[in-house]
C-alpha cells in the first residue's frame, strides 16, 4: 500500500533455497501472481497484491520474503527463475528517500544498537505484523477488479482535487475524491486501491498500477454517494535530490474534476479496524501513511456523532518533517481530546530537537503499556518502511519496561490480528 | 460418550444436517480413537504438541496453530469448494456432468480406489509409531506428530466418502481400515511398501520425501476424478501432503548439510572416519536414496495395466495435471514407451497409452523427485564437495511389472545374479549400514538442541523460533 509516490516498492519473493516446489502457494493465490518453471516458484510483482493468502499455507516459510527495491529495479519473473538463492538486500542508503532520509537513519541506528532478543537476533520487524484481521472487522471485499477478476479495471470519475499543503512550500499533497457512480466498489478503512496511469513507460509497456490507501470511511468521503478519497503527495525529485517527476503522483495531482481514472482493487483483508464497542485503536504513521488513520478516525467520529456506538480510546502518533508537511486532516483537526489523543513528532522543526514517532511513543509508554496487553486494543502502523523497525522496537521496550514478556505479547498481537504493519 | 459432532469435527460438509452420516460416524469415531491409542505415536498421547489444525478450507482457516494433545486433535472433514457445473474432462465420459453420486457400474472400482488410498494413511502412522522415542530434536518430533495427525485426517477424508456414498459396504470397509495392521502377517496393510517398519529417522525422511510424494501424485490423479466428492476431497488433502514432503526434503537436506560440515571440518571423505565422528557418510545416504526411490516407484503398479486403462476410460482417475495437458484427454490412439528386458538388454516398447498410465504417472513422479535430489546436491556443492547424489535408473531394484526380478544396476545396466549379489551392498543399505544409522538414533528433546548427525533447520514452524518448546511432555 503506498499512499505516496512509489519509487520504492516492497517486492514479495520466494526463497529458492528453502522452497520445495509443493505448488500450494500457486494453487492458493487468488490473483494468479505465482508461477513456476522447472527450477523455481516465483511471484510476479505486477500481479501480487499482498493479500497474504499464500503465507500460512506454505509449509516451509520460504514464501515469507520481502525486499525493498526501486520500482524500476523490480526483479522480473524471468530473473527469479534463474536464481539459486535470494539476492542480497539493498543497503539502507540505496533505499532511503531523500525527504525522509533522517527518519530512516534514526530507525537504522536503533536497529544497530538494539539488544538481541533472548540471545537471538530480532526477527525482521515485518514478521511481527498480523496476517489476520481483528475478530470484529467487517468483511472486506478484495480483488473485485484486477488481473485475476472478470473485470480488469473500472473507471472512476474525479469528483474533487484539492491541494492541502500551502502553495509555495516544497510539499504538495492533494486530497482527491473519486466517484464510482453505479459501479460497485465497496471499501473498508485500511484497504487500498490501485490506479493505472494512462500511457506507457520508457520500455513501451503499460504502467504498473500504483496502490493508494483509502483515506475515507466505508460509507464514503461524502456519505451515501459511492465515493472515496485518497491522499497523494506529488513527487518532484528522487532521493538524491535530482528532479524526477513521479508518474502516478503527478498524474493524480494534476487531475481535473470530471476526469476519468482506471481503478483496480480493492486490496487488503487484514489491515482492518475493529468494530466492537470499547475497542481501542492506536495509530502510528508518517506522511501520507496517515490516509488509513484518517479513514478509521473519521468512521469512529461518525459513529460517535450517531450516539449509538461506544468507542474506545483513539491514540494517534504522527511523524513528519515539519508542521507544514502535515497533510490535511480535515475535520479531524478540531476533534475533542476525549475522542482522540494526538501526538505529533516533527523531525525538522527549527531550534527543536529531532523527534520521531517512536520518541513520541516512548513518552507515552505509561499509556501504551496497558494497551499492549489489552485484547481490545489494536495497533496500526503505516508509513515508510524505515519506521517499521523503530516502531516495533519501541513497542518491545515499552512492553519490557512494564514487565510484560515481549515474546508472548508479540505472539498475541500477531495471532489476534492486533498489530498491523503497512509500510513501503 | 456424548459428542457434539458438529462441534467436535470441523467440517464443511454440513455434518449436522445429515443424520445418517452422523450416526455412522458416531459408531466409527470411538473405534478410530481406540486405534489411535493402540497404534498411534507410542507413549506420546499425553503430550501437548504445537500442531497445525485445519478448521476450514480457506487460506486463513486451514493453518491454525496451537498446543493440543494428539488424541484431542480435531480431525475434520473438508472438501474443496464445489466448482459449479463441473464437467468430466477426460476418458469416455468427457464432456458429461461430473458425478455427484456413485454410478452403480463403477461402484466396486471406486470403492477399491478409495480403500487402497485410505489404507495407506493409518498404515504410515503405524509404521512410524516408534520414531518418537529416538527423535533428533523437539522440532523434528513435532513435525513427525504433525505428519501423523494429518495422515489420521486423511483417513477421515476417505472414511467420509465410504460412509457417505457406499452404504453398508462402505461402513464395513471403514471398519476394516482400522483392523488391518502394518506388517502383521495375518491381516496386513494392502500395499507392501506400507508393511515395512520405518526403523530410523533417515528412513522417515526418505519415506516422507519419496513415498509421500507417491501420495501426492496419486492424490493429484484422483483430484481429476469424475466422481466430484473424491476430486474435492483429494484436492484439499494435497495442501497437507505438501508439509509431509517438506519434512522429508528438509530432513534429508539437513542430514547432508551436517555431513558436509563434518567432512570439511575433518578434511576427509572417508566413510569410516565420518562414521566415527557420528555423521552419516554420503555413500550411505545414496544407498538409502536408492532403496526408497526404487521401493516407491513400485507403488505406481505394473507398467502395463488394464486396470489403469479402465480407471482412466471410465473417468475414475486421471493423469497428473490432466487439466493442464493439451492432448485430446481420451487417449484411444496414443502410445507410450515402457521398458522391457529382451535378450539381456533393456529395450523400449510402445504400448497403448491407456494401458501405460501407471508408467505415465511413475515418470511424472520421477521428474518431480529428481528436482529435490538436485536441491540436495546444491547443499553439497555449496560445501565445495565433489560428490553428487543421483536417482537410480527406473529399472533398478524393481519388484512390480515387467522389470520385476530383473537385475539392473543403478546406472541401468542389466547384470547377472552373481554380479548383483556381489555388489548389492554398494547399492542398497546393508544390514551394517542400517545398524550404523540405528546406532546414531538417540533421543534429543531439549528445546533448540539437535542430534549430532543433523543440522538445525533454517527457520522454525509458523515463523516461531527454532528453540520453541514445540512439544510439552506431560
Amino acid at each position: 500500500m503506498n499512499p505516496s509516490e512509489i519509487r520504492f516498492v516492497k517486492q514479495h519473493l520466494i526463497d529458492p533455497e528453502i522452497c520445495i516446489r509443493c505448488n500450494t502457494c500457486e494453487a492458493t493465490c487468488p490473483v494468479g501472481a505465482i508461477t513456476h518453471d522447472s527450477r523455481n516458484y516465483v511471484v510476479d510483482a505486477s500481479k501480487c497484491n499482498f493479500c497474504m493468502d499464500c503465507i500460512s499455507p506454505c509449509p516451509t516459510g520460504s514464501i515469507d520474503n520481502w525486499r525493498n527495491v526501486p520500482r524500476v529495479g523490480v526483479y522480473s519473473v524471468e530473473a527469479q527463475f534463474g536464481w539459486d538463492a535470494l539476492p542480497p538486500k539493498l543497503a539502507d542508503e540505496e533505499l532511503m528517500p531523500a525527504e525522509l532520509g533522517e527518519e530512516s537513519t534514526a530507525a537504522g541506528a536503533l536497529t544497530d544498537g538494539a539488544a538481541p532478543l533472548n540471545g537471538q537476533p530480532l526477527q525482521p520487524s515485518s514478521a511481527f505484523g498480523a496476517t489476520v484481521p481483528p475478530w470484529s472487522a467487517a468483511r472486506a471485499y478484495t480483488n473485485l477488479y484486477g488481473p485475476g477478476a472478470p473485470e480488469k479495471a473500472v473507471s472512476a470519475t474525479v469528483a474533487g482535487n484539492v491541494r492541502v499543503t500551502e502553495v509555495g512550500k516544497e510539499y504538495d499533497t492533494h486530497h482527491i475524491v473519486l466517484a464510482f457512480g453505479a459501479t460497485p466498489f465497496p471499501v473498508l478503512e485500511g484497504q487500498s486501491i490501485g490506479i493505472i496511469p494512462p500511457g506507457v513507460d520508457a520500455n513501451g509497456r503499460p504502467h504498473f498500477a500504483r496502490q493508494y490507501s483509502v483515506a475515507s470511511p466505508r460509507n464514503g468521503e461524502r456519505p451515501g454517494y459511492n465515493n472515496l478519497s485518497l491522499t497523494i503527495k506529488r513527487v518532484l525529485e528522487d532521493h538524491q535530490g535530482n528532479p524526477v517527476r513521479g508518474v502516478a503522483s503527478n498524474y493524480m495531482c494534476d487531475l481535473q474534476q470530471g476526469d476519468k481514472v482506471e481503478v483496480i482493487g480493492p486490496f487488503g483483508a487484514s489491515f482492518l479496524m475493529p468494530n466492537h464497542p470499547k475497542s481501542h485503536i492506536v495509530m502510528i504513521c508518517t506522511g501520507t501513511g496517515s490516509a488509513p488513520m484518517r479513514a478509521m478516525t473519521e468512521w469512529r467520529r461518525r459513529l460517535r456523532a450517531s450516539g449509538k456506538f461506544e468507542g474506545g480510546k483513539l491514540l494517534l502518533f504522527f511523524g513528519a518533517r515539519s508542521k507544514e508537511e502535515l497533510p490535511y486532516f480535515g475535520p479531524l483537526k478540531s476533534l475533542p481530546e476525549d475522542f482522540i489523543d494526538i501526538n505529533f513528532a516533527f523531525s525538522r522543526t527549527p531550534s527543536q530537537p529531532k523527534r520521531y514517532v517512536q520518541d513520541a511513543m516512548r513518552d507515552r509508554a505509561a499509556d501504551l503499556a496497558p494497551l499492549l496487553s489489552d485484547p481490545d486494543a489494536y495497533f496500526y502502523v503505516c508509513g515508510l518502511k524505515a519506521m517499521e523497525e523503530g516502531v516495533v522496537l519501541a513497542l518491545r521496550d515499552i512492553a519490557e519496561q512494564a514487565s510484560l514478556e515481549w515474546a508472548s505479547v508479540a505472539a498475541a498481537l500477531k495471532r489476534d490480528g492486533r498489530l498491523h504493519l503497512e509500510t513501503y | 460418550m456424548s459428542i457434539d459432532y458438529a462441534e467436535k469435527i470441523p467440517n464443511n460438509v454440513d455434518l449436522a444436517s445429515d443424520r445418517a452420516l452422523q450416526r455412522a460416524l458416531e459408531q466409527w469415531q470411538p473405534n478410530y480413537i481406540q486405534w489411535w491409542h493402540d497404534m498411534g505415536p507410542d507413549g506420546a498421547q499425553s503430550f501437548d504438541v504445537y500442531l497445525r489444525t485445519a478448521v476450514s478450507v480457506d487460506p486463513q482457516g486451514w493453518a491454525q496453530f496451537g498446543y493440543v494433545k494428539m488424541p484431542d486433535y480435531r480431525w475434520g472433514i473438508f472438501l474443496n469448494p464445489a466448482e459449479k457445473d463441473r464437467k468430466i474432462h477426460f476418458g469416455d465420459h468427457k464432456g458429461e456432468d461430473a458425478w455427484q453420486d456413485v454410478p452403480g457400474e463403477y461402484r466396486a472400482n471406486l470403492r477399491r480406489i478409495i480403500v487402497t488410498q485410505g489404507d495407506t494413511e493409518p498404515a504410515s502412522v503405524e509404521q512410524q509409531r516408534q520414531l518418537g522415542l529416538t527423535c533428533p530434536s523437539q522440532y523434528d518430533l513435532r513435525n513427525l506428530f504433525q505428519v501423523n495427525v494429518e495422515e489420521g485426517r486423511h483417513l477421515w477424508a476417505m472414511v467420509y466418502l465410504l460412509h457417505r456414498y457406499f452404504g453398508r459396504d462402505g461402513r464395513e470397509e471403514a471398519e476394516a481400515l482400522l483392523e488391518r495392521r502394518s506388517g502383521q502377517t495375518d491381516n496386513p496393510r494392502i500395499l507392501q511398501a506400507f508393511n515395512e517398519a520405518t526403523p530410523d529417522w533417515l528412513s522417515f525422511f526418505m519415506f516422507t520425501y519419496f513415498t509421500d510424494r507417491d501420495g501426492k501424485f496419486q492424490l493429484c490423479a484422483l483430484a481429476e476424478s469424475s466422481f466430484d466428492p473424491l476430486a474435492r476431497t483429494t484436492k484439499f488433502m494435497l495442501t497437507e501432503e505438501a508439509h509431509h514432503m517438506f519434512v522429508g526434503e528438509a530432513g534429508v537436506s539437513r542430514v547432508i548439510q551436517r555431513t558436509c560440515q563434518v567432512m570439511n571440518d575433518l578434511k576427509t571423505d572417508d566413510p569410516a572416519k565420518l562414521r566415527a565422528a557420528g555423521v552419516i557418510d554420503l555413500p550411505t545416504l545414496q544407498r538409502y536414496l536408492n532403496f526408497h526411490f526404487s521401493v516407491t516407484i513400485d507403488l505406481f503398479g505394473a507398467d502395463e495395466s488394464s486396470n489403469a486403462a479402465t480407471f482412466y476410460g471410465t473417468g475414475l482417475k486421471g493423469r497428473f495435471e490432466e487439466g493442464k495437458r493439451t492432448d485430446d484427454h481420451v487417449l484411444k490412439n496414443e502410445t507410450y514407451t515402457v521398458l522391457q528386458v529382451a535378450d539381456g538388454r533393456l529395450v523400449e516398447k510402445q504400448v497403448p497409452m491407456r494401458n501405460a498410465l501407471n508408467e505415465v504417472l511413475r515418470d511424472d513422479f520421477i521428474r518431480d523427485s529428481i528436482g529435490g535430489v538436485g536441491r540436495w546436491n546444491k547443499v553439497i556443492e555449496k560445501a565445495g564437495i565433489p560428490f553428487r547424489l543421483k536417482a537410480p535408473h527406473k529399472a533398478f531394484h524393481r519388484n512390480i511389472g515387467s522389470l520385476a526380478g530383473v537385475k539392473v544396476s543403478p546406472d541401468g545396466a542389466v547384470i547377472s545374479d552373481a554380479e548383483w549379489n556381489a555388489r548389492v551392498d554398494e547399492w542398497l543399505p546393508s544390514a551394517a549400514d542400517r545398524a550404523f544409522v540405528a546406532s546414531l538414533m538417540g533421543r534429543v528433546v531439549e528445546p533448540g538442541k539437535f542430534a549430532n548427525w543433523i543440522a538445525p533447520p533454517v527457520m522454525g514452524i509458523n515463523r516461531q523460533p527454532i528453540d520453541l518448546q514445540y512439544v510439552r511432555f506431560n
